[in-house]
């Protein structure tokens, strides 16, 4: 049964619909991109699928399990976690803090004994640091973590939300443009990073405009165009689809090429 | 072995606490002492609901009221020892912020500040009006909980002022103590990451509602238990202490300290305490230095006092 599914999602916003009857799958380990021109819709995908907003048509399963409209951190506890296209990044903490703070759902105890500095607070204060100095390593942010976040670059930004992302040990992850902003080095190392988590086991959906990483890392891609599906397959195939061609890699070019 | 920030915030305070009678002139000051005490317990409540979580309240002086009057009227109307009232008062305290947080902690920013604002005016309220229970808007005598008693009766000769700077100074410690296991725990991660971005903080799992409402419960506590030590130190209560403008006093006090950092919030607590009783040789220009004192902070040290002073610092160390 696949991870994540989605069946007939769909959205307006006041009026005018955003999303249209959007289904897909993503299996564990495989790596599935929502590509389109800008204002396809694929963030309100996201925030659909991810609890931001409540859907107005349609259902999102999670294992099977329906979750449709749930709060982001009851999804985080199902095993859902994301990163944002517009960062969210705790500006005012430290690198090391704001991934620490991913490991919020395995190190949370009771308040009292958070308030009494007791030993199980203490050891889990501990783990999820040592955890968290791991996933930085993994990202190539180790030399930053005592930093404040807000003075690390885009692109080191981006690598800090997916390691915060990763802290939650989920089963899906949500990536919205991870390698947006950041320059061809790093590119390859979010592109090296997200393939070993897919192989991990992990279903990752994948929102990116830098088309060679798309098509490198993709198993599937679903194409949305005016908020809906027009095309879905492996990368060849939807390459070769004169209706995404049209749509996609036609018309909009121009907005490509400018996002680099 | 190198301190923690932790350690050394603690050690600082508690040499603070026990070197500035030293330079005590007269023993009135440690009734000065114990004032910027008393104040600065309420005011780490706020700097955990404030600085860490990022909500405001200017209704907290309800609950240093609730404080207050429980070691009054639960003496009084119950025989329960002062003491204990302390404790109950701080329990209900914790109550009643739970079952108005609930409500009033899903609004935001300055809709959050004049809810909180009706709570502070609502207790005040009753506390002035409910004479024939409260003593009414002169106020109510205090019991004396008797512990500066046993002191003597164990051989610790202390003055009346003395005892209460030691007192008050102890419940000081503990509760910078408190505030700084919290801020480097789960709870007070959380409690920061949604100060920064509520969505991020639900994506990684953090209930907002609930570590709002923690927060806040966790102030009133604070707030609460400076009412009752400002009670039974003074002997008497009177309903002002509950009133908008101590609220408000609260918060300038955080903010202009540094509303992030425990050792912050007690340094805006002692110099908005201690400046006035300084600035009293200018007699009629007083709340004119003052007003333009806090202006001058805010305007030039955004931050508040001590987290610029520590970025100066740091600065200067590069």
């Amino acid at each position: 049964m696949s991870l994540l599914s989605v069946q007939g999602l769909g959205i307006s916003f006041g009026g005018l619909s955003a999303v249209r009857d959007v289904s897909f799958a993503v299996n564990a380990g495989e790596i599935v991109s929502v590509i389109g021109p800008n204002g396809a819709g694929k963030t309100t995908l996201f925030n659909m699928i991810s609890g931001v907003y409540l859907p107005k048509a349609g259902q999102v399963r999670l294992d099977g399990e329906t979750v449709t409209g749930l709060r982001p951190d009851l999804l985080a506890r199902r095993g859902l976690s994301r990163t944002f296209q517009n960062l969210q990044i705790f500006q005012q903490m430290s690198v090391l803090d704001n991934v620490v703070v991913g490991f919020h759902l395995h190190e949370r105890g009771p308040v009292l004994s958070d308030l009494l500095g007791l030993p199980g607070a203490r050891r889990r204060s501990r783990a999820s640091t040592q955890g968290a100095r791991e996933l930085l390593e993994r990202v190539g942010l180790a030399r930053a973590a005592e930093r404040e976040a807000g003075a690390l670059s885009y692109g080191a930004l981006k690598r800090l939300e997916i390691a915060r992302a990763l802290a939650v040990r989920p089963r899906v992850l949500l990536l919205d443009e991870p390698a947006a902003g950041c320059n061809a080095v790093e590119t390859e190392e979010i592109d090296r990073l997200i393939a070993e988590v897919a192989d991990s086991g992990v279903a990752i959906l994948l929102v990116e405009h830098d088309m060679k990483l798309v098509m490198r890392l993709s198993h599937t891609i679903v194409v949305l165009d005016h908020g809906e599906k027009i095309a879905e397959g492996d990368p060849a195939t939807v390459s070769r689809d004169p209706q995404v061609i049209e749509a996609y890699l036609g018309a909009s070019a121009e907005v490509i090429d400018a996002h680099g | 072995m190198r301190l923690s920030s932790k350690q050394a915030t603690l050690l600082v305070l508690a040499v603070l606490i026990l070197v500035s009678p030293a330079f005590f002139p007269s023993n009135y000051y440690y009734r000065v002492g114990a004032m910027v005490f008393v104040n600065a317990i309420a005011v780490v409540g706020i700097a955990i609901l404030t600085g860490y979580a990022g909500q405001i309240s200017l209704g907290h002086a309800g609950f240093v009221g609730i404080g207050g009057y429980a070691c009054a009227l639960m003496p009084l109307h119950f025989g329960v020892p002062p003491l204990l009232a302390v404790v109950l008062g701080a329990t209900l305290s914790g109550v009643i912020a739970w079952l108005v947080g609930r409500p009033i902690l899903r609004l935001k920013g300055y809709y959050l500040a004049v809810a909180s604002l009706g709570f502070g005016v609502l207790v005040a309220m009753v506390l002035a009006n409910e004479g024939q229970v409260t003593g009414g808007p002169d106020g109510i005598k205090v019991p004396d909980p008797g512990a500066r008693a046993w002191l003597t009766g164990l051989g610790l000769e202390l003055s009346n002022a003395q005892f209460w700077y030691v007192f008050t100074g102890l419940f000081l410690l503990a509760g910078a103590w408190l505030a700084l296991n919290l801020n480097d725990s789960a709870t007070g991660r959380a409690l920061r990451a949604l100060h920064g971005s509520e969505v991020a903080a639900r994506t990684v799992g953090v209930d907002v509602a609930r570590a709002k409402l923690m927060a806040f419960v966790i102030s009133a506590v604070y707030a609460s238990v400076a009412g009752s030590l400002l009670a039974l130190q003074n002997r008497l209560i009177t309903p002002d202490v509950a009133g908008y403008m101590h609220s408000i006093e609260l918060v300038t006090m955080a903010v202009l300290g540094g509303a992030g950092s425990v050792l912050g919030a007690i340094l805006g607590a002692a110099l908005l305490t201690l400046l006035p009783q300084v600035l009293t040789v200018l007699q009629d220009y007083e709340h004119v230095v003052l007003g333009l004192v806090m202006m001058a902070v805010m305007i030039f040290l955004p931050a508040g006092l001590l987290p610029s002073a520590q970025r100066f610092m740091r600065g200067r160390g590069e």
